[in-house]
């Protein structure tokens, strides 16, 4: 393991020494905190919205950034040929898979974990009660989603060699999964044989990214969700990331790299 | 006997293009032996077949058939790349790290004890004359500089073999000098050094042997004195010998 941090930390590195990072980090921050300081008459409805307007900022901000770093880890590697030298050293081809996997996963922990402090200083200051377990639910399921992206886009890089097709490619997939996944299970019941089938397969096949999405419960206050359930969401983050991760290492590792 | 440290055995590299059912030979049927404290010039021309034969030494190519051994273990078992130093061609590293940073983390790819790292990088540095330099970020390197910092991260295990991929390529005349000390220095220390060079005059001055590949097989291989000897002519000559260069007269 002492290998695979000592990558996830260049990926780190990385991350914050290069400019283009900040300019998406810096816009939501401050989109965020111009929202949060318009006041329309103490009215309360409009807090709310505030609130679903900036986690929707945050959700959209952290998925951008996770694409594009995960998205370019590899073929930059390749392109810049900075591979070469690392590869040829005593490391596994997964345990640089898995290197780049923690590093881009670090890396977007520390910007949401800014993300979501800097709201919780919005909602406090709108003198909104703040369920800081629920908050903490909310970040850890984000990050448990986020993880599941980081894997698919790391997979997507070694079978797309090109960033930006993966990433529209993504796009597009998780697009689709976030608005259409849940949803597939009734449209399915609708359907004739065999598409019946095939879509009731993709639904049980495909990842369900509403099991992180806990922003309802955080724009109207609720309770904290039971530990248990928050537990088992963890851990089916966890199993998808495990499955990509899994995935991809077998691609990469039969690839032949050629100088 | 003891194992070489370096063994290709029958080798053979064969690449499948994407867009044909074709395939290209790059390598055919490669036996090669390097013991241990040698220097081995490993020349050719372009498209000899001296990449693709390395690429396989480094683990980034499998064999098409036969295999490669670094001190007895096959190249595609990672620990095969525990002892060795490699040095590419070209510069490819993270230039956004300092070189104290990029030989940090390449210490700790390599598992070095870390009480131990600081002090293994503070010799590579002052070995390869980086010291005034060790905390700047590497794209502010000159060419030559960026070589040297190359040249610390394939020292810094303090390797028994070292694969370089033509080290002087695009270096000055002071940095050629630079490079050439350090490999007789290592060749000193009885570490095996293993490298490809277009530089024959510099192959002949600093390797034991040397070997000669052409379109993918092993033309020629032996020390340098016994080849010289053999053909009455340098290395230079020789090598345009075997590669079927016919020099032309000038039409002036």
């Amino acid at each position: 393991m002492k290998q695979v941090f000592a990558i996830a930390q260049i990926v780190l590195k990385e991350s914050y020494r290069r400019k283009d990072f900040y300019v998406l980090f810096i816009l939501t921050v401050l989109l965020g905190v111009i929202l949060g300081s318009l006041n329309f008459f103490n009215e309360q409805g409009i807090v709310r919205y505030l609130k679903e307007f900036s986690l929707l900022l945050i959700w959209l901000a952290a998925l951008v950034m996770s694409l594009a770093t995960s998205a370019r880890q590899i073929p930059t590697e390749k392109e810049s040929r900075t591979i070469f030298p690392l590869l040829a050293k005593p490391i596994s081809r997964h345990q640089f898979f898995l290197g780049k996997f923690f590093g881009c996963w670090f890396s977007i922990s520390m910007a949401l974990f800014v993300f979501y402090l800097v709201f919780l200083l919005l909602t406090l200051r709108k003198d909104e009660p703040a369920n800081l377990p629920l908050y903490f639910q909310a970040y850890v399921l984000h990050l448990g989603f986020l993880a599941v992206v980081i894997g698919l886009c790391l997979a997507g890089s070694v079978i797309f060699a090109a960033p930006s097709s993966n990433i529209t490619i993504l796009l597009v997939v998780i697009l689709g999964i976030t608005f259409l996944g849940p949803h597939l299970a009734k449209i399915a019941v609708k359907m004739a044989e065999p598409t019946q089938s095939i879509l009731l397969a993709i639904y049980f096949v495909i990842p369900h990214f509403e099991f992180f999405d806990i922003r309802d419960l955080v724009v109207h206050s609720h309770p904290a969700v039971p530990w248990w359930a928050f537990g088992c969401a963890l851990i089916y983050a966890m199993a998808y990331s495990a499955f990509f991760l899994v995935i991809g290492c077998l691609v990469f590792r039969h690839q032949t790299l050629q100088k | 006997m003891s194992t070489p440290v370096l063994k290709v055995d029958n080798l053979r590299v064969e690449y499948r293009s994407k867009d044909s059912r074709e395939s290209k030979i790059a390598v055919r049927n490669l036996s090669l032996s390097v013991s241990a404290g040698e220097v081995f010039g490993f020349l050719g021309p372009n498209g000899a077949g001296k990449t693709s034969t390395m690429n396989v030494l480094l683990g980034f190519v499998p064999p098409t058939s036969g295999a490669a051994f670094l001190f007895g273990v096959d190249t595609r078992e990672v620990i095969a790349r525990q002892r060795i130093g490699y040095l590419p061609e070209l510069t490819y590293y993270y230039k956004f790290l300092t070189t104290e940073e990029l030989l940090r983390f390449y210490a700790r790819i390599f598992r070095i004890d870390s009480n131990l790292i600081e002090q293994r990088i503070d010799t590579v540095i002052k070995l390869v004359g980086l010291d005034h330099a060790r905390k700047k970020q590497i794209k502010t390197y000159s060419k030559g500089m960026q070589q040297r910092a190359g040249l610390a991260q394939a020292l810094i295990n303090n390797p028994d073999l070292l694969i370089l991929d033509e080290p002087t390529s695009g270096l000055d005349p002071v940095g050629r000098m630079k490079v050439r000390e350090i490999i007789e220095s290592l060749k000193k220390e009885g570490k095996t050094v293993f490298f490809s060079s277009h530089e024959l005059g510099e192959v002949e001055t600093v390797c034991d042997r040397v070997a000669i590949l052409n379109q993918g097989e092993l033309k020629v291989e032996g020390k340098v004195s016994d080849l010289t000897k053999q053909y009455g002519m340098n290395l230079e000559h020789i090598f345009l010998k075997i590669v079927g260069y016919n020099p032309q007269p000038s039409p002036l």
